[in-house]
């Protein structure tokens, strides 16, 4: 088993994909279904890397930033930013129940989980809107003072992700509410559900600098 | 997430499908191709003009005044006219030239050939990739046509000058903003590019074609997408943060109390436009090998190739592929030596920079080892091939002087570096795209290059780039700064205006030697020689199937190898070559 292949299958813990020859060592073979799965991993992991990588960049610069000047006030940060931390973590616990029923056979309660932990999302996204709203009548806008710089381009980049995830949910929902859930979707299944994972863990980290450092 | 490649294809019928918004990643690749090339003659065509203007600082051309009326009024160009098509030379050449031909031209014709897939692993991605970069040109090329022109902030766009807006210069209104615009969806497009290089390469190679067998070609394909991964996402980031200070007035970048062209900058403050240098360096230096590595991969396949000798150290080559790229991320401070950093990391940068002088090195001695004893074919694609072993080395050397901070103090602002980075990151890059478009069109196209042309372009070409950029390093040594428009009232200059009026007639001379390239190429496109399957007696993939490849590359036959990439010349053969596809029993021959 190849090294693609094995760790895809421990994070997924779900239907087994299937057997791969060589993997990294041997060159495995296009062989249709199997490579087609293991390359959509691939290509997510490959993505998390880049918005990693794009979280670390602002990172940096939220660090350099802040040590280097004497402008930084804090900013006081809306409360709601708790509960939608809570909305957020929830809609990854649903998720992955639904991914559960689904794979003890139970279509229906996947269909429901699924489409609660969408509609978590995207009560998350209101919440963070709503937590810009109060900033902005607070007075805190973006051009404030580093700050509220910062917290504008964390948080927007971190939504901006967050759409995408969405996009994908609600087509993983819909195409399962159309009953239209053969091998491949099961795929897109696990791909939607590893990048919401993600953007979850991603967001926990986000509240973390923000909290201790901003 | 696209849907990924299925075993099953069906050729599209339309042209729209087939040849506009293709899912072919060969169709893909040569519409990268084109798009360097037209790129490439405006990248050229912005370059002579510098040079012009270098030289005749003050002469007036009446069609100057014709295309810009305000930056060239009365025929004359303006300082700030020709900083903007230095800006714009730069950001062509090295984005949409330099980054896109050699990885997503030729990487996503033939990686996915080489390494025996039908296609790249997300076709849809691969298809909005190309068209993203299409936008983003199209963007930067709108940065011309906008009120003050194009941004003259240099490729490199370091703030103030790029973040206080119209205030420093012309073409910093929306010429600036453009530029950055259209940079960040070029990071977007090289981002999914890298997704579908990664995936297909790691996920999608034939039965044995295992790791070690790959060609060297794929080994820098896949390196480059992974430094393209990384650096372009820094990259974004930062672009953003730019983007934002111009337009909403957040200080990430620009300082408080800027003076600028009489005027107090006041809605800025505590920025720091070294933060700007770190992210965009983080990015820039792996982007030196973006543009390299693939032409190390095409020159290490063609000196194999054409001196019938298996290349010298394949495994070491490899490790040194991956200590490039490694390394690449460790030194963008050297950079930055000018710019007042810590003495201590200013020597850590130095003695990293240093440190990637081994593998250049290892990768140099093992292609002049391929050389040695070899039977070499000196076709043009080989010529050029051997054009990018030495425009390496002689970029290579002029690198070590420019890594300690000692001596790039004195040169960092002058001629030498332009010198330096031509000729190692420009025309090194370049020789290895003449060199896989002779070794490669034949594949492409199914016709044969002229080699005659093609010879008497490589010799013009090869002369007049040293013409042009050895002497630049001499003018580096007398000190004549870089990015001045006009020397012609500076004292101690005056006795190497004579140098530049050669280095310009040199490149008007290198530049008319292209239209022999680009008459050769769309010459023989229609009237060349049938090209066989195997023209120049290879052993990758790509050799096993007719010219040009069917859609699905190999025609629903899933290819198995047997053998490396470079088995050339083996005892006890039948030929001086075994294919990889070749059955094993040829191998135990020996």
């Amino acid at each position: 088993m190849g090294m693609s292949g094995s760790l895809t299958h421990d994070i997924l813990n779900g239907p087994p994909p299937p057997p791969i020859e060589h993997g990294w060592g041997g060159g495995g073979g296009s062989d249709g279904r199997g490579s087609s799965r293991r390359a959509s991993f691939t290509g997510l992991f490959v993505l998390i890397a880049a918005s990693t990588m794009v979280f670390a960049a602002l990172t940096s610069a939220f660090v350099v930033r802040r040590g280097l000047s004497d402008d930084w006030t804090s900013l006081p940060k809306p409360p709601v930013l708790f509960v939608n931390t809570i909305v957020l973590i929830l809609s990854s616990v649903v998720l992955d129940l639904s991914r559960r029923a689904l794979k003890a056979g139970n279509r229906s309660r996947f269909n429901l989980w699924w489409t609660v932990a969408t509609a978590l999302g995207v009560t998350f996204l209101l919440g963070q809107a709503y937590a810009w709203r109060q900033l902005n009548d607070a007075g805190f806008f973006i051009a404030t003072n580093p700050a509220s710089s910062f917290f504008y381009v964390l948080t927007a980049s971190h939504a901006f992700h967050l759409l995408g995830g969405v996009a994908a949910l609600l087509y993983v929902d819909v195409q399962a509410l159309r009953l239209r859930l053969g091998p491949a979707k099961r795929t897109a299944i696990d791909v939607t559900a590893i990048f919401w994972h993600f953007l979850d863990g991603l967001w926990v980290y986000l509240m973390v600098l923000l909290y201790v450092w901003g | 997430m696209s849907s990924p490649a299925h075993a099953a294809h069906h050729a599209p019928q339309g042209f729209i499908r087939k040849y506009v918004f293709s899912l072919d990643h060969k169709v893909i690749g040569i519409q990268y191709y084109f798009l360097g090339l037209f790129s490439v003659f405006v990248g050229m065509t912005l370059s002579l003009l510098m040079r012009f203007h270098m030289v005749n600082p003050n002469a007036s051309v009446s069609w100057f005044a014709k295309i810009w009326p305000t930056a060239a009024a009365g025929g004359v160009m303006t300082p700030e006219l020709y900083l903007s098509l230095m800006t714009m030379h730069g950001t062509i050449m090295v984005f949409f030239v330099l980054t896109t031909v050699p990885q997503s031209g030729f990487g996503n014709y033939f990686l996915p050939i080489q390494i025996g897939a039908e296609d790249m692993a997300f076709p849809v991605l691969n298809m909005m990739s190309f068209w993203t970069t299409f936008l983003a040109l199209v963007i930067m090329i709108a940065a011309f046509f906008v009120q003050g022109g194009a941004p003259l902030a240099g490729w490199t766009a370091y703030p103030p000058l790029s973040g206080a807006g119209r205030i420093t210069g012309p073409g910093e209104g929306m010429g600036q903003n453009l530029w950055i615009l259209s940079i960040a969806v070029f990071c977007g497009a090289s981002l999914m590019g890298a997704i579908n290089f990664i995936a297909t390469l790691v996920d999608l190679r034939c039965k044995g074609m295992s790791l070690m067998r790959m060609p060297l070609t794929c080994w820098t394909w896949l390196v480059t997408a992974i430094l393209g991964l990384l650096g372009f996402a820094v990259l974004l980031a930062a672009g953003v943060l730019l983007l934002l200070d111009r337009t909403v007035g957040t200080s990430f970048f620009l300082p408080g109390g800027l003076y600028i062209n009489d005027q107090i900058i006041a809605n800025h403050k505590g920025g720091s436009p070294l933060l700007w240098q770190h992210l965009f360096w983080f990015f820039g230096h792996p982007e030196v090998y973006i543009a390299i590595l693939p032409g190390m991969g095409v020159t290490s396949q063609l000196l194999s190739t054409f001196s019938r000798k298996p290349i010298f150290g394949y495994k070491a080559m490899v490790y040194a592929i991956l200590s490039i790229g490694f390394l690449g991320f460790l030194v963008w401070g050297h950079h930055m030596f000018m710019s007042g950093m810590n003495p201590y990391s200013a020597m850590a940068f130095a003695t990293l920079t240093m440190c990637i002088g081994v593998p250049s090195a290892i990768k140099t001695f093992n292609w002049i080892g391929t050389l040695w004893n070899g039977k070499i074919h000196f076709t043009t694609s080989m010529l050029f091939a051997l054009g990018f072993v030495s425009l390496f080395v002689t970029g290579g050397v002029s690198g070590i002087f420019l890594g300690q901070p000692a001596l790039d103090l004195y040169f960092h602002d002058t001629y030498f570096v332009v010198g330096h980075f031509h000729m190692i990151m420009g025309v090194a890059a370049i020789f290895g795209m003449f060199a896989g478009t002779f070794y490669w069109f034949p594949k492409m196209f199914g016709r044969m290059l002229n080699e005659p042309l093609g010879k008497i372009h490589f010799y013009l070409t090869f002369v007049g780039v040293y013409a042009i950029f050895t002497p630049m390093h001499f003018l580096g040594l007398v000190g004549n700064p870089r990015r001045y428009s006009d020397f012609s009232n500076v004292e101690y200059l005056a006795g190497v205006i004579p140098v530049h009026s050669f280095m310009s007639w040199a490149a008007y001379i290198t530049a008319a030697a292209q239209i022999i390239f680009v008459i050769n190429l769309f010459w023989s496109m229609k009237k060349g020689p049938i090209a066989p399957a195997n023209p120049w007696d290879s052993t990758t993939l790509e050799w096993s199937i007719p010219s040009p490849p069917p859609f699905d590359n190999f025609a629903g036959v899933h290819p198995v190898v047997n053998h490396g990439p470079y088995e050339y010349s083996v005892p006890g053969a039948p030929q001086d070559f075994i294919m990889q596809t070749d059955p094993p029993e040829v191998h135990s021959e020996s």
